[in-house]
C-alpha cells in the first residue's frame, strides 16, 4: 500500500512537472505576446508556434488534477474547496486563454484582434502567477485544522506566495522567449533571444529570493537535512539556471532552452520532494496536513491507476514526441500569409 | 438562497452550458472524418472544400466544448467537496482514465489536423481526424461510465475509515470490472452519443438548407445533406432503441425516477396502465388522465405486461424526485424525437432521390429544426439528472450531503455571477463565429492554393 501512495506522490509530482515545462513556454510566449509581437503577422506567427501543440500540453494540467481526485480525493476535494475563489479565477483564465487562441484570427477586424491580444496576455500572465502562487502557498502550507480553513483569497496573497508566482512568471517569461527564439526566424527570433537575455537577471534574483526566502517561510528543507544526498536535485536546478545565460551569450539558443527547461523541472522537483510526503501540509496542525498516507485511495484504486497509467502514459508520450517532429520547423510569416487553416 | 442551492444550480448552468457543445463534437468529428476518408479515396477535391467547411465550424464548437469541460472537472472539488470525499475512490478514476486515454488523443491530433495539412501525408490526416472522433466518443464513455456510477452505484462498498481526523467514511472500490461494465453507463453512453449524432445531423442539414435555399455550391451542399440525413436516421433509430433499453435498466436500477417520468402514484397489482394523455397533479399526488391503455405501463418499462411499476405514494415524499420537471421533460423529449424521426425519414427519401432542393418549404423547416435536438438533448440530461434526486449518488449519497462545507454564500453567489456573465459573453462570441462562417460558405481559395503545391 505504502509503495502505492509513494508511486502517485511520484506520478503526481511528474504531472505536474511536465505540465510546468511544456505548458511554461506556451505561458511565457503569451506573456511576450504584446511585447515580442510588433504586428499582426508577428503576433499570429507567435500564436503558431505554440498552436499546434498548447492544447495537448494543457491537458497535463487537467490529468494532474484528475489524478490528484482519482489518486488523493480527500486532497483534491478539500484542496478545491478551500482554495474556491483562487480556483475560479485559474479557471476563467483557461477558459479565456484556449478560445483566445482558436478565435484571435477568425474575424479579420483590429478590435477584434487587439482584444484578443490582451486577452492572451493577461490570461497567460494570470495564469503563472495564479500557478505560482498556489504552489507557494502549499510549500508554506495552508492554515488548516479540525475546524476546516481559516484563510481567503488574500491571505494566499502573501510575501511568500507572491514571491513564487513572480519567480514563477519570470522563469516562464525566460522559457518562453527561449522558444519563441527557437521557432520563429529574423528579427523577431533576434529580439526574442535578447529579451531571455535581459530577463535572466531578473530570473536569478527572484529565484536567489525564493531560495532564501523558502528556507524561513517553509518546512521544505527538512528532508534535504534528513537525506543531504537530495540536495543534488536543487543543486542541478541552481546550475541549470546558471546555463540559461551562458548558452544564450554564447549564441546556443536550443541549449538555452534545454537549460530553460532542466530549471522548471529541478525547481518543480526540489519543491515536491520538500514537501514529500505532504501534498498540503498544514501551518497550524501537522495532524491536519493533506498527505499521501491519509488522503489517498484504496489499495485497488491506486492499482489499477498505476496499470492505467503504466500502459498509456508512455503511449502519450510516444505520439507526442512524433508530434513535436512533425511541427519542428520554425514558423515564418510566409507561412502563415494567406494560411486559413492556421490559428 | 443557500450553498446547496445555489451550487446545484451553478453546475446545472454549466453543465447544460458544456452539453450545447459537447454533442456537436461527437457527431460532427465523426461526419468530417467521413468526409475527409473520402476525399482520400476519391482525390475530389468537393470532399475536401467539404471537409474544410464542416471541419472550420467543427473547430469553433469544439473549443468552447474543451474549455468550458475543466468547469466541471474543477467544480467536483469546488463545489461538492463532501462528495468528491465519499466517493472519490471510484468516481475519480473513471475521470482520470480520461484525461489520460481520450483527451491526450484528442488535443494532441486536433493539433496535427489544423496544421497538419502541409506537414504530414493525406492518409495521415485524415487519420488525425478520425482520431479525433474516435477520442471524442472515447472521453464521452469514460464520463458517462462515471456518471453511470452516480445513477446505479454497482462495484462499490462503504468503508468505515479509523484514525484518521479527516474522513470516517467512505465508498471504496470493490470491483472495477463492475464499475467498468455498469450496464447503466452503457446504456446511457450509447443514447447520449448518438443522440449527439443526431445533433450533427441537424446542424449539417439546417445549414446545408440555408445555402441550398440560395442556390450556393448546390453539389456539395446536397451531398452534405444526402450524409447528414442518412447518419441522421440511422443514429435516430438507435436513439429510440436505446432509450427503450435505458428505460427497462431505469425500471430495474431506479424505481423513484421511473415513477416520477411516467407520474405513476399508486402501485397497480397485475401491470399499471398508462394514459394516452396525462397531466401530473403534483400536490394532489394523481394525475389528470384520459386515454388508460392498460399494461402499457407496464410493457414499456420491463417488457412483461404484468409487473407493476412501483408507485410514488410507496417512496416517502423526501425520498422522491421532482415528479412535474421530469414527467414534463420526458415526454418534450420523446415528441421532439419523434418529430426528427419523422423529418430524417423526409430527408433521407428526397436527398436520395436527389429532389431536397426542390421543395423551399422542407429547407426552410429544416433550417429551424437546427435547435430541435439540442433542446431532446438537454431535456434528456434533466430526466437522467433531476430524476435522480434527491439522490446525488442513487441510494448512497444524498446530493444536500454532497455539498462543500467550507464554501459560503458570498463565493458561490460571486462564482454563480461570473460564470453566468463569462459563459453568456462565450456564448454569444460562439454564436456570432459560427453563424459568420456558416453563411460564408466554403472557401474557394483553401483549394487554388491547394492546386498550386
Amino acid at each position: 500500500m505504502e509503495a502505492l501512495q509513494i508511486t502517485w506522490f511520484v506520478l503526481w509530482s511528474v504531472l505536474w512537472t511536465v505540465y510546468f515545462l511544456l505548458d511554461g513556454f506556451v505561458l511565457g510566449t503569451g506573456m511576450l505576446h504584446l511585447i515580442l509581437g510588433k504586428s499582426d503577422t508577428e503576433r499570429r506567427v507567435l500564436v503558431n508556434t505554440y498552436g499546434p501543440v498548447w492544447d495537448g500540453n494543457e491537458v497535463w494540467l487537467i490529468t494532474a488534477g484528475g489524478a490528484t481526485f482519482a489518486a488523493f480525493p480527500t486532497t483534491y476535494a478539500l484542496m478545491f474547496s478551500y482554495l474556491y475563489t483562487a480556483l475560479l479565477l485559474l479557471l476563467f483564465c483557461l477558459i479565456v486563454r484556449g478560445v483566445s487562441f482558436e478565435f484571435r484570427s477568425k474575424v479579420d477586424q483590429p478590435l477584434w484582434k487587439g482584444a484578443w491580444d490582451k486577452a492572451i496576455f493577461f490570461s497567460s500572465f494570470l495564469i503563472a502567477l495564479l500557478l505560482g502562487v498556489a504552489f507557494g502557498n502549499i510549500f508554506e502550507g495552508l492554515p488548516m485544522d479540525a475546524n476546516g480553513y481559516h484563510g481567503g483569497l488574500f491571505s494566499l496573497l502573501n510575501g511568500y506566495g507572491l514571491l513564487t508566482g513572480i519567480f514563477f512568471v519570470l522563469l516562464f517569461v525566460v522559457h518562453g522567449a527561449l522558444y519563441a527564439a527557437l521557432k520563429t526566424t529574423g528579427d523577431l527570433a533576434q529580439r526574442a533571444k535578447s529579451l531571455a537575455k535581459n530577463a535572466w537577471p531578473f530570473l536569478l534574483v527572484a529565484a536567489v529570493g525564493f531560495l532564501i526566502y523558502t528556507a524561513f517561510a517553509t518546512r521544505l528543507l527538512g528532508n534535504y537535512f534528513r537525506e543531504p544526498y537530495l540536495l543534488a536535485v536543487p543543486l542541478v536546478a541552481v546550475l541549470a539556471l546558471l546555463g540559461i545565460r551562458l548558452f544564450i551569450t554564447r549564441g546556443a539558443v536550443i541549449y538555452a532552452f534545454g537549460a530553460s527547461s532542466l530549471t522548471i523541472l529541478f525547481v518543480t522537483f526540489t519543491g515536491v520532494i520538500g514537501l514529500f510526503p505532504n501534498l498540503i501540509p498544514s501551518s497550524l496542525d501537522t495532524n491536519y496536513s493533506l498527505t499521501i498516507f491519509n488522503s489517498s485511495s484504496s489499495f485497488l484504486t491506486l492499482a489499477v491507476m498505476t496499470v492505467v497509467a503504466m500502459i498509456f502514459v508512455p503511449i502519450v508520450i510516444v505520439y507526442k514526441i512524433w508530434v513535436y517532429r512533425v511541427f519542428r520547423a520554425p514558423v515564418t510569416s510566409e507561412d502563415i500569409a494567406g494560411n486559413r487553416d492556421a490559428y | 438562497m443557500d450553498v446547496l442551492l445555489l451550487s446545484r444550480l451553478q453546475f446545472a448552468i454549466t453543465c447544460a452550458f458544456h452539453f450545447l457543445f459537447v454533442p456537436l463534437t461527437l457527431g460532427l468529428s465523426v461526419l468530417t472524418a467521413w468526409m475527409e476518408w473520402r476525399y482520400v479515396k476519391t482525390g475530389d477535391v468537393v470532399w475536401l472544400r467539404m471537409t474544410k467547411f464542416w471541419g472550420k465550424l467543427f473547430l469553433i464548437n469544439f473549443a468552447i466544448g474543451v474549455v468550458t469541460g475543466i468547469s466541471l472537472e474543477f467544480q467536483f472539488g469546488m463545489n461538492w467537496a463532501e462528495y468528491s470525499k465519499y466517493v472519490g475512490d471510484i468516481f475519480g478514476a473513471p475521470l482520470a482514465i480520461e484525461a489520460t486515454v481520450a483527451f491526450f488523443l484528442e488535443s494532441v491530433f486536433i493539433g496535427v489536423w489544423i496544421f497538419g495539412w502541409d506537414k504530414v501525408s493525406k492518409k495521415m490526416h485524415a487519420t488525425a481526424i478520425t482520431i479525433v472522433a474516435f477520442a471524442t466518443n472515447l472521453s464521452a464513455l469514460w464520463i458517462l461510465l462515471a456518471n453511470g456510477w452516480m445513477q446505479n452505484p454497482i462495484g462499490a462498498k462503504l468503508t468505515k475509515i479509523v484514525g484518521n481526523p479527516l474522513i470516517t467514511e467512505r465508498a471504496e472500490m470493490s470491483s472495477f470490472l463492475a464499475v467498468v461494465t455498469n450496464p447503466y453507463g452503457w446504456l446511457k453512453f450509447f443514447h447520449t452519443v448518438l443522440s449527439g449524432y443526431t445533433v450533427a445531423a441537424f446542424f449539417v442539414m439546417g445549414i446545408a438548407a440555408w445555402h441550398l435555399l440560395r442556390k450556393n455550391e448546390i453539389d456539395l451542399f446536397q451531398r452534405s445533406f444526402r450524409a447528414a440525413a442518412i447518419f441522421g436516421l440511422g443514429a435516430g433509430l438507435l436513439v429510440l432503441a436505446t432509450g427503450d433499453f435505458h428505460a427497462v435498466e431505469i425500471a430495474k436500477t431506479q424505481p423513484t425516477k421511473l415513477a416520477a417520468l411516467e407520474a405513476i402514484w399508486e402501485t397497480e397489482p397485475g401491470g399499471t396502465a398508462l394514459a394516452l394523455i396525462s397531466i401530473p397533479l403534483v400536490s394532489e399526488e394523481r394525475n389528470l388522465e384520459f386515454g388508460k391503455i392498460p399494461h402499457a405501463g407496464s410493457i414499456l418499462a420491463f417488457h412483461n405486461p404484468t409487473i407493476p411499476i412501483k408507485g410514488l405514494k410507496e417512496f416517502k415524499p423526501e425520498d422522491r424526485p421532482p415528479v412535474g420537471m421530469t414527467f414534463w421533460s420526458f415526454r418534450l423529449m420523446v415528441i421532439i424525437g419523434s418529430v426528427m424521426l419523422l423529418l430524417s425519414l423526409i430527408a433521407v427519401y428526397l436527398s436520395l432521390r436527389n429532389q431536397i432542393a426542390t421543395y423551399p418549404l422542407l429547407l426552410k423547416i429544416f433550417l429551424w429544426a437546427i435547435p430541435l435536438p439540442y433542446i431532446a438533448a438537454q431535456l434528456g440530461w434533466i430526466v437522467a439528472e433531476v430524476g435522480r434526486q434527491p439522490w446525488l449518488v442513487y441510494g448512497m449519497l444524498r446530493t444536500a450531503d454532497g455539498v462543500s462545507k467550507s464554501i459560503d454564500m458570498v463565493q458561490v453567489m460571486g462564482s454563480l455571477a461570473a460564470f453566468t456573465l463569462v459563459y453568456s459573453v462565450l456564448g454569444a462570441i460562439g454564436f456570432y463565429l459560427i453563424v459568420t462562417y456558416a453563411r460564408k460558405g466554403p472557401d474557394v481559395i483553401t483549394v487554388a492554393r491547394r492546386q498550386e503545391v
